[in-house]
């Protein structure tokens, strides 16, 4: 109990940094340099720059103790104002959201797995085909930079082979359905972009897996199961791979940390209208309430798997739950 | 006593009291040589270097040249082709490389530098101010980077030396958690006990006692960033939040990017820039590979195959 409480305590400071953080950089900058941000912005009219005059605290009188208190009541309740096209920043978001989670959730979990059943096998067979091939290959390629992959694979499957859409979600002329057709046209385009985060990924894992399971089996509880004379599968599974996934378990949130960052460039480099899609039009259009409130939910989403990691292991690991 | 959740290749990099003298770093050498990857890191971090600290020995070409033909592909004058107005990209490839290079080694060292301090003397010092540091470090190590680093590069003045700072700030982290536990597992050492005993300062036991200690942690550290630094910066300016006015692999490929080299049929302008940049993490990515088996035998590769147990 005292673990979750502690994990908890975790979350909501570092929420709590986040929201300074977004509170602050404005306002750490010089007065006339924020108004030449904020009239870079598209189409700003002067009632509306006024309006965000008074959101970053610039050509203000107001009490900075009293906004900074407004400002995280109002995050917490979900208003983040208006971005450069006017609309407010949340419509915008959750209009975008499905796109990403579908993505950066289908691949990640498609990585982790297949990450870990390489490892855990290349580690039981170890010094084997399989254990010299694919855990050094995977390494190298999972250190390539995330937009050099989405490239090479898009010139290669889109531009030259044209086997597969250039950019976006689905094709001009689908619209919006359950069908078949649409659904099919979806996965078409969806293939590319997660391919990409996959390879980049799906790497570490392996190679954090096996390492972990090179060490557990060194350990006496397996040579104990071996003397009891159980089935290798057994071992393999219920023995070493249970104890040496704790460490992925923990990874898992930084990994997705990197995930995300890099669905950013994924996104970009496809044109894939997602958050991170959204996050980049808001640098060219220097839309600054929409880039604030897409740092916010970026770091919520990672804080909340960070909490599933510490239950997930806490449930797997009875160890953690008085530590 | 508190047992550090270390990972099994940062546990075995612990070393008795430091080894110093030509045995111990002829010892190291040769096991460096050895190791396959090791020495094919070496040569691409060595060539990169080079080409780095001597540009004009592989081109004549003015890199902001702009008089050859525009967008076209590779030819025996323009190894690489040219870009949309006409700049030679093999010489732009060249001498970008100084300055990507340079980023990635003062943002890795740094990094490291911040997080020696921040994690072994939380590590030395303990109680409250550790708990503290960690916290700290725990939080900087949830905060998605690359958000941050977009939100701040928003309102700072773009350059690659806002872009170097900021990824200093945001990158330290996971090195200093890492430190940190090794540092807790030091803390118990006799020759440390020592060291108090004999009265010296935290100073002088952390910098002399306690860091030598940990110098195959803090190379594996700065090679792990290193790998991370080179796809990342590029990363960033291949989005543009870069200077544009600067000539690195990551501004290279933004260009690229924006006149739809790969589209144009130029595709050699983009993948040129991103393929070094590949190269370049690798070579760092294969030393720190081979750091992990040379510091943690268990990892090495095993020549012949094991009598299966239950066989």
């Amino acid at each position: 109990m005292r673990y979750v409480a502690r994990r908890m305590g975790l979350f909501v400071l570092t929420l709590w940094a986040a929201l300074t953080v977004n509170f602050l950089i404005p306002r750490l900058m010089p007065g006339d340099e924020a108004t030449a941000v904020l009239s870079r912005m598209k189409g700003v009219n002067p009632a509306a720059l006024h309006a965000l005059q008074v959101e970053f605290g610039v050509n203000t009188d107001q009490n900075i103790v009293v906004t900074y208190l407004q400002y995280l009541g109002n995050c917490l309740t979900g208003q983040f104002g208006l971005t450069a096209a006017r609309v407010p920043v949340m419509t915008d978001i959750l209009d975008k959201l499905p796109w990403t989670l579908g993505l950066v959730g289908v691949t990640t979990v498609i990585a982790f797995a297949i990450g870990t059943m390489v490892g855990v096998v290349s580690a039981w067979r170890r010094g084997g085909r399989l254990d010299s091939i694919l855990p050094p290959l995977l390494f190298i390629v999972s250190t390539l930079p995330v937009f050099f992959v989405a490239l090479v694979l898009l010139y290669v499957f889109a531009v030259t082979l044209g086997w597969l859409p250039l950019a976006s979600n689905y094709g001009l002329g689908s619209t919006p359905s359950l069908s078949l057709a649409f659904t099919w046209d979806v996965i078409v385009h969806a293939i590319l972009p997660a391919a990409t985060l996959i390879i980049v990924t799906a790497g570490s894992w392996i190679y954090t897996m096996r390492n972990n399971m090179v060490t557990t089996l060194a350990e006496d509880y397996v040579r104990m199961a071996r003397a009891k004379g159980l089935p290798g599968w057994r071992i393999m599974i219920d023995y070493a791979a249970r104890n040496a996934i704790l460490p992925n378990l923990t990874g898992f949130a930084m990994q997705l940390g990197y995930v995300l960052g890099g669905s950013i460039l994924v996104e970009y480099t496809f044109s894939y209208p997602g958050l991170g899609y959204l996050f980049y039009t808001g640098t060219t259009d220097h839309d600054l309430p929409l880039q604030s409130a897409l740092f916010l939910v970026y770091t919520l989403a990672i804080l909340i798997c960070v909490l599933i990691a510490d239950f997930a292991s806490a449930l797997l690991d009875p160890r953690t739950r008085d530590a | 006593m508190t047992t550090p959740a270390i990972s099994p290749g940062a546990s075995a990099l612990i070393e008795g009291p430091a080894q110093r003298g030509p045995s111990a770093s002829r010892r190291f050498a040769q096991a460096i040589l050895r190791n396959r990857k090791a020495t094919a890191g070496i040569l691409i971090l060595a060539v990169i270097s080079f080409v780095a600290a001597f540009p004009g020995l592989f081109t004549n070409i003015n890199p902001h040249a702009a008089i050859y033909d525009q967008q076209v592909g590779p030819s025996a004058q323009h190894l690489l082709g040219t870009t949309q107005v006409g700049e030679d990209v093999f010489s732009q490839l060249i001498w970008g490389t100084r300055l990507t290079l340079l980023i990635t080694v003062v943002v890795s060292l740094a990094a490291t530098v911040i997080s020696i301090l921040i994690g072994v003397t939380a590590a030395y010092v303990g109680g409250m101010a550790d708990r503290s540091l960690s916290l700290l470090t725990d939080v900087f190590l949830v905060l998605p980077t690359l958000p941050l680093l977009i939100v701040l590069t928003a309102y700072l003045p773009s350059g690659s030396l806002t872009i170097t700072a900021v990824m200093i700030a945001t990158s330290w982290a996971f090195a200093a958690r890492q430190l940190r536990a090794q540092g807790l597992s030091l803390r118990t050492r006799d020759f440390l006990e020592a060291a108090k005993v004999r009265g010296e300062r935290s100073s002088y036991i952390i910098i002399v006692e306690i860091l030598p200690n940990m110098i195959s942690l803090l190379v594996a550290s700065f090679l792990g960033l290193a790998v991370f630094v080179v796809g990342f910066a590029a990363g960033l300016q291949f989005l543009g939040l870069g200077n544009s006015t600067e000539l690195t692999w990551g501004t290279m490929l933004y260009y690229s990017q924006q006149n739809g080299a790969l589209e144009a049929g130029n595709a050699v302008w983009m993948l040129a820039p991103g393929a070094a940049v590949a190269v370049l993490g690798t070579g760092f990515a294969l030393l720190n590979y081979a750091f992990d088996e040379i510091g943690n035998p268990a990892l090495r590769p095993v020549r012949r195959r094991r009598v299966k147990p239950s066989a």
